[in-house]
């Protein structure tokens, strides 16, 4: 119990400290003030200026949900995918739906593509559109494979899908002139000016991804044994399999499509709860949710404030601060191991 | 019947590895599957745990076919315990045994029931892990691993259990402390069992019935004392084996035959010679020796053959471990040992040795008749403390001996030796009539198991014949030797 109150904590610690922190830093107090007076209706205080409302309505607050959306969502699928796959180094981008939703969005931003109707909103839309349609072919062509879809042959069509669109992504870049530096910040990956259409877009896919993720827990505990083992103690495990895969590549599909490619958080979060609280399923996928959520708001929070006004990628800030974590972890739990 | 195996074939392109194997099993049977390597018997369970897909044939368990059954069905009412379980590094036993409940509960967030929880600690119970519940399954040993995974496997409370080489990485202790947990819980759960083993002689301790596979196909079927001959054996392993009965239990016992070289080793190649106390027969191979000698009783292979002279007074309170302690002080390993012990004086030692046409026979006696006895009227006697033998003979043979060659060796001498007595006129003096030996005389035959063979050592045969004779001789001669040192005191 004490770890999800902690847990908890961190997450909600973590959005104050994202909204509260920018060219004008905004206290705590008043950004609970704000947003009673907002949602619930309670009286706005004097003191505090009229002008912060819509700093933390309209820009802070969207983009630390954001953040914290998008990290869930990474995290959550990096953790389901390193326990199906039996893989340590599996990661939300190993089956290659994120190449997919990439090769949509950089053909949007190459194209300069813009649907009537939707606008600037066209790249998610058509990003998304390419990730699930990457997601429908990894499978079918695994199942065409082998009827039985084992661990290797997903692990081995994700990379062959991945390397592919990967190639025409490095093609559009090749070719591209005007656009290319939009091209490469948002393969970095960005939470910022987004608003909350964007979160708007990726809500619906994790409340139903990370709501699979967990409902699923003891089969994702049954599939750390080995596939034979799940089998043996009653699992369905092709059509588990499908379903947890689709989940959690519908989560990174949608994740990408908002954010672009941000690493490492679905590699390193769900290892560092690990780490802590062990590999239970039923434990690591709520952890790995709040975590994941915090971790990446945090993360924005430093790229956008280590070298003010200009804003680093986030991706980068994400590896940057991640892997000391990681070694600093994983050496202590290593260390009591052997002592 | 609990289990149903129909006409069931399978294949691997074009390799056959299953043929039309039909077998049934009943409720609450321990069933043991053997084989070769790739006789098909790994296939077999794969098959009836539904993870191979079934092409041809049927298979039933409890009545239901296994193609009715779901995956969450086939659970409730089967378990496995595989070969070796894939490591996941950090969960507990006790969330390890956890997942056999899975097949057990329903809905998308079931909760953790008393039945559950029940369920997982009458497993633990029974495989001896209730202790290491919190423990991370890294930290325990191969064994202990293995009984927990048999615990998560008697947490899904099956009707039938399928092992697949169960105890293939264990050491003996952990070997034996497995299938006697099995075994109990089948026993105690009414539990049917089917598995495959490597080992033949934990097939047959534990099994109630085998099924033998070769090339996919069926080669014997039934009680494991029944189809468990070596010449089944041999042929299905392809490798000379021997049977043997295990000193325990009715069932048989198998070991290998090396395919070595023995060095010729006549019984020339014996040594006499004589400590203090003691007239030692040294061999340069081992013997294979039946006798009934303090030390190395019963079958066994020896090298040195030590007869040890006691004073009258000896305390007998423990013969053998002062025996034990003085064949080691002296340098003879007691596991290849036979040792005697007599009153009487060693250097009186009778050594014979015949070399016939196709074997040669050697005897070392000693004699003393102080307690002299007569078989068919020792009931008349008052019951004695033992006391050392005083009638001690090594019967040495070189040849092959089976092993009624060597009961009758061991008949063909005991009368021998009771005609030498009547010959020598010594009487049982509490009965007055002639005596057919001493109350504690000990005996040793010892074959050298190389060149010719005899299947038999009975007065029929040349070898019997020259076996009477030697023995009948030596104790003649041992006893003149006694008499006369007896008449010198």
């Amino acid at each position: 119990m004490w770890m999800y109150i902690l847990a908890v904590t961190a997450a909600v610690l973590s959005l104050l400290v994202g909204i509260s922190t920018g060219s004008l830093s905004i206290p705590f107090s008043s950004i609970v003030r704000i947003l009673a007076a907002e949602w619930f209706g309670a009286a706005l205080p004097r003191h505090i200026p009229a002008d912060w409302v819509p700093i933390v309505m309209a820009i802070r607050l969207p983009r630390v949900v954001l953040a914290f959306l998008v990290g869930a969502s990474l995290a959550l699928a990096g953790a389901a995918f390193q326990g199906l796959l039996k893989n340590a180094l599996a990661d939300p981008y190993t089956l290659g739906v994120s190449s997919g939703a990439s090769v949509g969005a950089v053909l949007v931003i190459f194209l300069g593509w813009q649907w009537p109707f939707f606008g600037t909103f066209t790249l998610p839309v058509v990003s998304i559109l390419f990730g699930m349609a990457t997601l429908a072919a990894v499978l079918a062509f695994t199942r065409a494979v082998e009827r039985r879809m084992s661990v290797e042959t997903i692990i081995l069509a994700g990379i062959i899908f991945g390397a592919f669109f990967s190639a025409f992504i490095s093609l559009m870049i090749a070719l591209t002139g005007e656009e290319l530096r939009q091209i490469i910040s948002w393969l970095m990956g960005s939470v910022a000016m987004r608003g909350w259409k964007y979160s708007g877009l990726l809500l619906p896919f994790f409340l139903v991804g990370a709501a699979v993720l967990i409902a699923n827990s003891r089969e994702l505990n049954a599939f750390a044994f080995g596939e034979a083992a799940a089998l043996h103690v009653g699992v369905d495990v092709t059509r588990r399999k499908v379903i947890i895969l689709t989940a959690a590549a519908l989560l990174t599909g949608a994740a990408v499509s908002v954010s672009g490619t941000i690493g490492f958080v679905g590699l390193v979060v769900p290892h560092m709860v690990r780490l802590v609280c062990g590999p239970n399923y039923r434990v690591l996928l709520p952890l790995s949710l709040l975590y994941g959520g915090a971790f990446l708001v945090l993360a924005d929070v430093a790229a956008r404030t280590i070298i003010e006004p200009r804003e680093l990628p986030i991706g980068v800030i994400t590896a940057l601060i991640g892997a000391p974590l990681f070694a600093v972890l994983f050496f202590r739990k290593m260390k009591r191991k052997m002592g | 019947m609990m289990l149903e195996v129909r006409a069931v074939s399978h294949r691997y392109g074009p390799k056959q590895v299953l043929d039309r194997v039909t077998f049934a099993v009943e409720k609450g049977e321990i069933f043991g599957i053997l084989g070769p390597n790739g006789s098909g018997k790994t296939t077999l369970i794969k098959l009836i745990s539904k993870e191979l897909p079934l092409a041809s044939g049927e298979i039933v368990i409890d009545g239901r076919k296994l193609s009715a059954l779901s995956a969450k069905q086939w659970a409730r009412m089967a378990a496995v315990l595989p070969q070796t379980a894939e490591a996941a590094p950090g969960y507990t036993v006790r969330e390890t045994v956890a997942l056999g409940r899975y097949p057990h509960q329903r809905g998308f967030f079931p909760t953790w029931t008393e039945d559950d929880e029940a369920a997982l600690r009458d497993a633990l119970a029974a495989v001896g892990l209730t202790g290491k519940i919190d423990e991370p399954l890294e930290r325990l040993s191969g064994g202990e691993r293995q009984r927990a995974y048999l615990a998560r496997a008697l947490a899904q409370e099956p009707k039938l259990l399928l092992l697949d080489e169960p105890t293939n990485h264990m050491d003996v202790s952990g070997q034996v402390r497995l299938l006697d947990r099995l075994a109990e819980a089948a026993h105690a759960r009414g539990l049917t069992v089917v598995a495959v083993f490597h080992d033949m002689n934990a097939a047959s301790l534990y099994c109630d019935r085998v099924l033998v596979l070769n090339k996919g196909k069926i080669a014997a079927l039934g009680a494991p004392a029944d189809v468990m001959t070596p010449a089944l054996l041999e042929e299905v392993f392809a490798a000379p084996i021997v049977r043997l009965a295990h000193p325990a239990s009715a069932t048989p016992m198998f070991s290998f035959m090396p395919n070595k070289k023995q060095g010729e080793s006549p019984v020339g190649g014996l040594r006499l010679s004589f400590l203090d106390d003691a007239a030692v027969l040294t061999a340069a191979a081992p013997l294979r020796v039946l006798s009934s000698a303090l030390i190395g009783a019963g079958f066994q292979w020896a090298t040195h053959f030590v007869n040890r002279q006691v004073g009258l007074d000896y305390d007998c309170s423990d013969a053998e471990g002062d025996m034990r302690r003085y064949l080691e002080q002296h340098g003879f390993p007691p596991e290849r040992t036979v040792g005697m012990m007599t009153a009487v004086d060693v250097r009186d030692a009778v050594w014979l040795q015949k070399e016939g046409e196709a074997f040669s026979v050697a005897v070392m006696a000693t004699a003393g008749v102080g307690n002299a006895v007569d078989a068919a009227r020792a009931w008349q006697h008052q019951p004695l403390a033992a006391r050392p033998g005083t009638i001690n003979m090594v019967v040495v043979i070189d040849g092959v001996l089976t092993e009624a060659a060597f009961v009758q060796a061991v008949m063909t001498a005991t009368e021998a030796k009771a005609k030498a007595l009547a010959d020598c006129s010594v009487c049982d003096p509490e009965t007055g009539t002639l005596a057919t030996g001493t109350s504690t005389d000990s005996l040793a035959v010892a074959a050298t198991q190389t060149g010719q063979v005899f299947a038999y050592a009975g007065t029929a045969t040349e070898l019997g014949r020259a076996l009477g004779r030697l023995v009948y001789e030596a104790t003649v001669e041992a006893l003149g030797r006694w008499e006369k040192r007896r008449k010198r005191r």
